[in-house]
Order: C-alpha cells, then sequence, then structure tokens
C-alpha cells in the first residue's frame, strides 16, 4: 500500500496516473466509514489535505465563483461564500457534526455521489459546472451531466475533480433537508430551490429520492409561467407546481423511509420554498 | 481500580463530584477497551449472515495456514457446558448445528493483530442451508408451527386474573400498541482482556459488565473450571442500559486465553456491538380499560406479546415486569391479563432499563388519555381521581406498601411553568432543526401525560443480595465491593455513606472484582438500595467496632458514643476523639449482607406478593410538531419524582436527564429496524441517538418522602425516568395534531401520511 501525501494537483495527478488501486481522499469522512465497516480496503491512496489549490476559492473574470475540492464545509457556512450562496451556506451546516464539517469537502460530495450527498441539491440548482482534470488536460461538466446513478459519475480513474464554478444569481435561495433527527442525520429528503431574478425563473433540485439529484423541470417550467403573470401565486397553482415537483421524484422504501413518505416530502419542500421566495394568496 | 479522595466533608445529600468523573471528561478514563498486555493476543468472533440455517460444515484449515493466527475455535472446541443463559441455559457459546439468528456467533480466532483476526474470519468457510426465519411472534403461539429449538417457541405464558370477570364499564376503552426494538446503545462498547494463570488452568477477566458473579458462574460452567479457577475484574465500563447482563465475548476470550496460554484481548465494533447484545423487547399490547362514567377505573383486560427473539436471556422476568405492571400507578381491583414472551429467529432481546414496564407504561397511558376523552377529563383529572395510594391491592394481591406519592408527583408535575411559545424562525429551536424545513408558521404545539410505577430489585423469590465490606485504619476507610459501576455513581455514593457513617476523611475504594461476595446485578435500579445498604450495613458495624475500642480506652459506655463531624463524641460528656487518632494503629473490619424482603412466585392466575417495592414518576411533555412533515422537536419535560431522599442532587438529576433523553429516543427515533430476520441499521449512522439539539429542557423536581424499607431511606432512580417519558411525548404529538397513533417509535409518516 503507497500512500502519497500530494503537495499540489500535478503531484496528485502522477499518483493517479501511476499507482496501480489509487483512491483519492480528501477529508476521508466517507471513506474510513468504508473502511471501518470492512466495505473497502484501500489499495493506494492519494490523500489531497495538503493540496493548497484545492482548499482554496476565488472569483472568475465573468463573475462566477470557483471553488475548489478540498474547500471543507465549515468555511462555506459563513462569510462570503455564505453571502453569495444562502443555499450553499444551509447545505453546509447541515452536514454531519462540526468535527465532519472541518473534514468533509464539497469533493468528497461529488467523488462518493450519494444521491443523499448535502451539497450536491444546490449544485445541481445553481447549475454548476465539475472540473476535472488529468494529465492530458481540463474538462468542465455540467452538474447535469456529471451524476450518472448512485454512487456513479463521468469522472475517469485518472481524473481528479479539481472543483466547480458557480454562475452567480441574484434572488432569494433555499436549502432544506428532511430526517428524522434534529441534526447530525442523513437525508431522507432534500431540495434546493433559487430563484433566479434577472431571469425570474426557478430552480428546484433534489436529494434522496431518485438514484441521482433530480431537477424538477416542469414544475420549474410551470412556476415560470404562473411569474411571468405578475400576480400572487394562487393556492392551486402552488399545488399544481408541488405535484409537479414530487413527480420528479422516484424515491425507493429503505430502512431509512418510505417512498411514499419520500415523495410527500418533496411537495412539502417545494410549497414551502414557492410561499418563502414569492407571494402566495 | 484504586482510588484516594481526600474528602472535605462528601457527606450524603450533597452533590458530591464523582472520582471519575475528571478523568472521563478529559479523556483519560481507561475504559475496558483500553486494556493491555505485552504478549497478547487478539481475539475475533465469527458470526452467521442468516437469521436461520442449518451448518452443514465448517472448515477453518485455511484460516490456521494464515501466518499470526493462533487458534480458531467453534463448538467442539468448548470443554464446559455448551450454552449458557441468566434464566435458562438454551443460547450455545458457538452455534454447532442450526444459528437461530443474524449474527449469531459460529466461530472464535486468535491472532497477533486485528487485521490477521478479520483476515482469519474471511478465510473460515461455513457450509449453511438456509432455512426459513419464524419472524412473526403470533405464529409462535401456533402449536403447528415446528419449534425453532428444542425447548420450544414459547419462553413463558403467564396470566393474571384477578376479581370480577363480568364487570362491563359504562365507558369502555380499547387499543392495540405496538412498541419497536430500542437499542442500549451505550458508548463503550464489549471490550475484555483475559489473561491465562500461570498454573495453566485458571483464568483472569477484565471485563465491563454488570453482574461480575453472575457472569464467572456461566463463564465457568462453560470452561469446565471451578468457580474460583475464574476471576472477574471490573474494567472501565461505558454505559449498560441492561446490555451489559448477558454474555457476550466473556467465554470466547477465556476459551481462546486458555486455548493459546497467552493474554487475548477482545473488542466489539459498534456493529458488531448490535449482533453482540440484547435488545428492548418489541411488544404488541391489546388493553381494554372498563370504567365508570366518572372516570374510575373497574377493570382491565389486557394481552401482551413480547418477541424474545432466538434465546432466552430474561424474558421469562420482562414478561413478568410487564403484565404485572398492566395497571400503571393506577387502582384497579378486576383485571384478565394474558402474557406471552416467544422464540423467534429475531435477535435475542433481554434487559433494558425499564425491563418490560417500558412496554407496559406506553400502552396503560395511552388508554389513560383515550378514558380521559371518553369520559370528558382532563388528562391530569383522569389520572388523579385513580392514582394509587400506599395499601392498595394491586391485580396481583399484592398490597402496595412502598411510600406511593403518584398524587404528589402529578400535582408537583403540574405546578411546573409551561415553556414559551416558539416565536423565532431560528431552524434550531424547530422541528426539522439544522434541515431548515419549518418556520414558526408551520409548528404545532402539544402537550402530553405520563405517568409510571416501577418495581425495584430482582423479583419472584430471587434472592439478589449485596455484599460490602469497611476496614477502617488509621482514619482511613478501605471499602470491597463488588458492585459495577457502570456509569450510575455508586463509587461516588460508596464514599458519601462511608465519610457520614464513618466520620472518615479520606476514603480509599478496592479493586472491583469478585475477590469477595456478590453484589448483584447493576440492574432494577437496585445497586442504591442493596449494595448501599451493604456498604451502610459494614460502615455501622465498623463504627460499633470502633465505639467499643474508644469506649474501653476512655471507660465510657459505647452506647454514648456518636460521630460528629470527624470526631467520635461522648454524647452525655466532653470526650471528643477525632476518628483518625480512634482508628489509629488497629485495623477494624467487618463484611455485610443486604437481602432485601422476602418475595414469591406467582400462582396461576399471576397472584403473588412478586415484588420488592415499587417507585412512580410523572412526567409532562411539550411537543412542537411540523404536521405537513411530521417532524417534532421535544421542547420541555416537566417531571417530579418519587425518589425516597436525595443521596446526591448532581447524581439524581443526571439520572433524570439521561433517562429522559432515552425515553425521548424511543418516543421519535430510536427502532432497530429488522427484515425477514435481517437487522437493517446497525449503525448509528442509521440508529438514531438523540443529540443535543434533540435533548430538551428538563424541569426536574424531587418528591422525598424517605421509604421505611430502604436501608437509606432512598428509592432506585434509575429507570423511572426513561418509562413514562416515551408516552408522555408521544400523547403531546397526538394534542398537537389531533391524530391516534399507536405506536413507538413516531415515524415522521405515522403523523403526516
Amino acid at each position: 500500500m503507497t500512500v502519497v501525501n500530494a503537495q499540489s494537483i500535478d503531484e496528485a495527478l502522477h499518483a493517479l496516473a501511476e499507482l496501480p488501486e489509487p483512491r483519492l481522499v480528501a477529508g476521508g469522512t466517507d471513506m474510513m466509514v468504508e473502511v471501518n465497516f470492512g466495505r473497502h480496503k484501500p489499495g493506494d491512496v492519494v490523500s489531497l489535505r495538503q493540496v493548497r489549490e484545492l482548499r482554496s476559492w476565488h472569483r472568475n473574470d465573468d463573475g462566477s465563483i470557483f471553488i475548489g475540492s478540498g474547500l471543507p464545509y465549515k468555511v462555506m457556512e459563513e462569510g462570503e461564500l455564505a453571502m453569495m450562496f444562502p443555499a450553499l451556506a444551509q447545505a453546509a451546516r447541515t452536514v454531519g457534526s462540526p468535527q465532519i464539517r472541518a473534514a468533509g469537502t464539497l469533493g468528497g460530495n461529488l467523488g462518493t455521489c450519494s444521491p443523499a450527498g448535502d451539497g450536491l441539491p444546490v449544485l445541481a440548482a445553481l447549475d454548476a459546472e465539475v472540473h476535472l482534470r488529468s494529465l492530458s488536460g481540463e474538462r468542465r461538466v455540467p452538474f447535469s451531466q456529471f451524476m450518472t446513478g448512485v454512487k456513479k459519475n463521468v469522472a475517469r480513474s485518472d481524473e481528479l475533480i479539481t472543483g466547480v464554478t458557480i454562475p452567480m444569481t441574484v434572488g432569494f435561495q433555499g436549502y432544506a433537508k428532511v430526517g428524522v433527527r434534529n441534526a447530525m442525520v442523513i437525508a431522507i429528503a432534500s431540495a434546493c430551490f433559487v430563484h433566479d431574478e434577472s431571469s425570474n425563473s426557478v430552480r428546484l433540485a433534489l436529494g434522496a429520492v431518485a438514484p441521482t439529484i433530480v431537477r424538477c423541470t416542469e414544475a420549474e417550467t410551470y412556476l415560470d409561467g404562473v411569474l411571468a403573470k405578475a400576480t400572487p401565486i394562487t393556492s392551486h397553482e402552488l399545488d399544481r407546481f408541488k405535484e409537479l415537483a414530487a413527480s420528479a421524484a422516484r424515491p425507493i422504501t429503505d430502512h431509512r423511509s418510505t417512498a411514499d413518505y419520500r415523495r410527500h416530502a418533496v411537495t412539502i419542500l417545494a410549497k414551502r420554498f414557492a410561499e418563502r421566495a414569492f407571494n402566495v394568496v | 481500580m484504586s482510588t484516594t479522595i481526600t474528602a472535605t466533608r462528601n457527606i450524603l445529600g450533597t452533590s458530591v463530584l464523582r472520582p471519575d468523573g475528571t478523568a472521563k471528561v478529559r479523556g483519560e478514563f481507561h475504559f475496558s477497551s483500553d486494556e493491555f498486555a505485552t504478549n497478547m493476543l487478539w481475539g475475533a468472533t465469527l458470526r452467521s449472515p442468516h437469521p436461520h440455517a442449518r451448518i452443514l460444515s465448517i472448515d477453518i484449515s485455511a484460516a490456521l495456514k494464515i501466518n499470526g493466527v493462533s487458534c480458531v475455535l467453534v463448538a467442539d472446541d468448548v470443554p464446559g457446558k455448551l450454552t449458557y443463559g441468566l434464566i435458562s441455559s438454551d443460547q450455545p457459546v458457538f452455534a454447532r448445528d442450526v444459528v437461530r439468528y443474524m449474527g449469531e456467533p459460529v466461530a472464535a480466532v486468535a491472532a497477533d493483530h486485528p487485521e490477521t483476526c478479520k483476515r482469519a474470519l474471511e478465510a473460515i468457510r461455513v457450509e449453511y442451508e438456509v432455512l426459513d426465519p419464524l419472524v412473526d411472534p403470533e405464529r409462535c403461539l401456533d402449536q403447528s408451527v415446528p419449534p425453532i429449538h428444542p425447548d420450544g417457541n414459547v419462553f413463558r405464558h403467564q396470566r393474571i386474573v384477578r376479581g370480577d370477570q363480568s364487570i362491563q364499564g359504562e365507558v369502555q376503552v380499547e387499543g392495540t400498541y405496538d412498541i419497536g426494538m430500542q437499542d442500549q446503545a451505550f458508548l463503550g462498547l464489549e471490550a475484555a482482556l483475559a489473561i491465562p494463570g500461570h498454573d495453566g488452568r485458571s483464568v483472569e477477566l477484565h471485563i465491563a459488565t454488570q453482574w461480575l458473579h453472575e457472569d464467572r458462574k456461566q463463564i465457568a460452567d462453560c470452561l469446565g473450571l471451578p468457580e474460583d479457577d475464574v476471576q472477574l475484574v471490573l474494567g472501565g465500563v461505558g454505559g449498560a442500559f441492561g446490555a451489559r447482563e448477558d454474555i457476550s465475548l466473556q467465554v470466547h476470550s477465556c476459551l481462546l486465553a486458555l486455548r493459546t496460554g497467552r493474554p487475548v484481548k477482545m473488542q466489539y465494533s459498534r456493529e458488531e456491538s448490535f449482533f453482540g447484545h440484547v435488545h428492548r423487547h418489541p411488544a404488541k399490547i391489546w388493553m381494554r380499560h372498563h370504567a365508570t362514567k366518572d372516570g374510575r377505573i373497574q377493570r382491565i383486560e389486557a394481552r401482551m406479546l413480547l418477541d424474545g427473539g432466538a434465546y432466552t436471556s430474561t424474558s421469562p422476568a420482562v414478561l413478568i415486569n410487564a403484565i404485572t405492571h398492566t395497571q400503571g400507578p393506577y387502582v384497579c381491583e378486576n383485571a384478565t391479563v394474558d402474557g406471552f414472551a416467544v422464540r423467534t429467529n429475531n435477535p435475542p432481546c433481554g434487559a433494558m432499563r425499564g425491563f418490560g414496564v417500558v412496554q407496559a407504561c406506553f400502552a396503560h397511558e395511552s388508554q389513560m388519555d383515550k378514558l380521559a376523552v371518553a369520559c370528558q377529563l382532563d388528562p391530569v383529572e383522569i389520572r388523579i381521581r385513580n392514582a394509587m395510594s400506599k395499601g392498595d391491592l394491586l391485580i396481583t394481591g399484592q398490597p402496595m406498601d412502598s411510600v406511593a406519592p403518584v398524587t404528589r408527583c402529578i400535582q408537583e408535575t403540574a405546578a411546573i411553568p409551561m415553556p414559551e411559545a416558539v416565536t423565532s424562525d431560528d431552524p434550531l429551536l424547530l422541528p426539522g432543526g439544522s434541515g431548515r424545513t419549518a418556520t414558526s408558521s408551520n409548528i404545532r404545539r402539544g402537550v402530553g401525560w405520563g405517568v409510571s410505577m416501577k418495581n425495584l430489585m430482582y423479583s419472584e423469590g430471587f434472592d439478589d443480595y449485596s455484599t460490602a465490606r469497611c476496614t477502617l485504619q488509621d482514619g482511613v476507610a478501605h471499602l470491597k465491593f463488588a458492585t459495577s459501576e457502570v456509569g450510575q455513581g455508586f463509587v461516588t455514593l460508596a464514599i458519601q455513606i462511608a465519610t457520614s457513617i464513618l466520620g472518615v476523611d479520606q476514603v480509599e475504594l478496592e479493586q472491583i472484582d469478585t475477590r469477595i461476595g456478590s453484589a448483584g446485578s447493576t440492574s432494577a435500579s437496585r445497586q442504591t438500595w442493596m449494595s448501599g445498604g451493604a456498604l451502610d450495613g459494614a460502615c455501622r458495624m465498623v463504627r460499633e467496632m470502633l465505639f467499643e475500642k474508644v469506649g474501653k480506652e476512655h471507660h465510657v459506655d459505647p452506647i454514648r458514643l456518636a460521630i460528629v463531624d470527624t470526631d467520635v463524641v461522648d454524647t452525655m460528656g466532653t470526650l471528643r476523639v477525632p476518628v483518625r487518632e480512634a482508628s489509629a494503629g488497629v485495623s477494624l473490619s467487618h463484611t455485610f449482607e443486604h437481602h432485601h424482603r422476602p418475595t414469591t412466585d406467582l400462582d396461576e392466575n399471576g397472584q403473588g406478593n412478586c415484588h420488592v417495592a415499587f417507585a412512580f414518576v410523572a412526567h409532562r411533555a411539550v411537543v412542537d410538531v411540523d404536521p405537513e412533515l411530521g417532524l417534532v422537536k421535544v421542547v420541555q419535560i416537566a417531571t417530579a419524582q418519587d425518589v425516597g431522599r436525595v443521596l446526591n442532587p448532581l447524581s439524581a438529576i443526571g439520572q433524570i436527564e439521561g433517562g429522559i433523553a432515552q425515553g425521548l429516543g424511543l418516543a421519535v427515533m430510536e427502532e432497530i429496524v429488522i427484515d425477514n430476520g435481517r437487522v437493517r441499521n446497525p449503525s448509528f449512522t442509521d440508529y438514531l441517538l438523540p443529540t443535543a439539539l434533540d435533548a430538551p429542557v428538563v424541569e426536574a423536581r424531587f418528591i422525598e418522602e424517605p421509604e421505611p424499607m430502604a436501608p437509606l431511606g432512598a428509592k432506585g432512580i434509575g429507570e423511572p425516568p426513561c418509562i413514562s417519558v416515551t408516552p408522555a411525548i408521544v400523547a403531546a404529538i397526538r394534542d398537537a395534531i389531533g391524530k391516534d397513533i399507536d405506536r413507538v417509535p413516531v415515524r415522521p409518516q405515522d403523523i403526516c401520511l
């Protein structure tokens, strides 16, 4: 077993390309659980903890924001990032315990790609792009094309997730997560809602209710049409919106919850987001 | 553990700090998982992946070839008795022909490293013929269902029949209630270090357990050794709650140590712990209450079915506790109760804080609320109207001769101010918490009540005595007992007892082990009463010896002498001798056994004085509910508890707050989810325990009416806090949403779908 304590992205990429069984580890909050449960025996490990380029964020020339994949959640909870992306801050605050938030990263969420990953609905709703880099270059994949199934994504084994680019939007943002406990709980349904004031359009993404994060495109289009009328949303319209939102979900019944409850929870979250964001009669 | 405490009057009634508290907070306490010996091996257990299967063959040859593996043991390697058990010896040390629950031990290995152990376990080839598991307790009562164990599918059936069976109340309410399987979820995982003796025969086991002597008896039987060849030393215990009453890794670790001749350490992971100990019995309880129009209970009918899982453990005793508490803390002269504890291929169930009374209480308190509605009475009024008093007869015919301040518990709880309504939209104050699912406008508040009665000590003729020794020497009291300190605080109380009785400044607690008589189990809310009684007796006898000595030396009748602060004082004269001086150069020692009054078995109609004593408590829950999402935040628990006498206020509050958190867990989140005999959530990721954000504000009042039967006037206080808080929370949820709920834990879908 080889452990590479990478100091730069290049060093990490070389290790990825050269080691027989490389496994990337950033915060380790997913990997160590798998190791402890005996579900994963690490072959070789490439640690990203000390890659400073991954542990930072910056503003791009076009105004969008780049967030490095190694930035821990605690940095997103407050400060400048939280002011620009309140939904991201709200999601970050629901991740595990303070100790987990000090270690866990957005890159880990993307790498693991669990449908219950707390940060993922936010990236979906904010139309983020995922940066994937290998020794042969970098490509950017829209989040909607990044995640392909439960714990599956399009990243190749020689690629490193270096971060995400999130376009700036002006308008209401919210994230909500349903769990049986009031903190430190895995989502049984989660949602992120964004109102882009510049185009007067909405985006709603759901977590933990399908094999991937899903965008409720029918519900979004419907609500955009209602907003275009520039009159308060009626309760009938709200009902239609929440039903369309739920129709995007493909939930399962497991030991955490039931499909019926998950679908129901989506309707309530969708309704409450619309109520919080807009004038509803 | 040897602890020296220099006290500044650590007397009874004051909030003396725990001697082990600072070390625990600083992470320096030596838990049994910290045990270590040079040259030690690690042990590990191979467990069945199936809830029910026939073992066709076991091949250990590949495991033995692994470098670093010292030995592999299976059923045929057990030198003594092949089974163990607290009440009935029906649980195999290793399964030989059949496995009866998922996680049942099949083999054990010893190796040089935990990772080598893992590889050895993977290399053991077990061929199973998978059988259909019997998982529906109701089917166990069907005579045509083949037994899954030679002893049959029913652990115990007991009826209670009392009074007039023909009474039909003007008001009748009934319901069927389900209680899910709760885990004790102690934080200090099972761990032990077994050290073989130089004689090649004996063994010393350092173990986190609730009852050293009972463990020793079962271990020695399985090892085929006389008990004297097996000595147990209490390791640091990180919580128990009933889960350390049964054998887990005790026999395995001793077998491995004796076979290899080297110390063997075993410790479970959290996942293995879920399979390695018994859980709270899931139960289905039907009750019908008959009452007058003004809400007075005339008769109760009930049927209780407890799923004991694959092996007996304490199921027969849990059943008796459940059915004998059918009435709760209320007067009832006529009753018909049918109780069954049955064997299934589900995980074995046994002791957990509350021990059968938790299940009964959820049913009887739900019934009391239905009765209140039917009689148009307030939940408080219906309970006061039926409240039991000292002298009333129970449905077993046993007279209630404990102090029974039920009405006072209810009234003092009711007098505690209600919490303010939440108007802030701070999500941490609302149901859903950090998930930000609700604003205050989405919330409805509810209030609910629960009142309970709990027996103290063991029942049905069992003499669970306790032993303690006190030795006074040069002003220092040396205390020796085998009482398991599992976190309840007996070590603190022991210091307080010796300090108060002997007037010493310094108390030394000797190692807790089997080199003295039994202390009984740290269970059944009994150690303050039983081991406290033994230590009280031992200290009083030593004090008499001291008075004899001082009297002789100073020509004073010893009867005139008393302890005042730290001096021996002549109450009718001027003599005043410091205890340190009076005990200089001598060793005054006495060993005392405390026995509670005898109890009797129940007859076929469930009649008999089967319990020693009782304690009572009332809980009022205030809960905020998000009715649309079915999420809950328990805002406040108000409680008044019948404690007899408070010996250490800080310890007492700790028990009350901790018990309430555990009862809250059962009410709204804690459940082992089982699917056709398979545990689906053996981790703290998915078995949810309340966090600090889920824990309510607790407003507690002590009801102090000293219990004449109790050596220190104090009743046990460990179990009552977790019993009626569960139905109180569920009643508050019902109150908030106006919907009937008949199972715990209450899941979001039970509220909103």
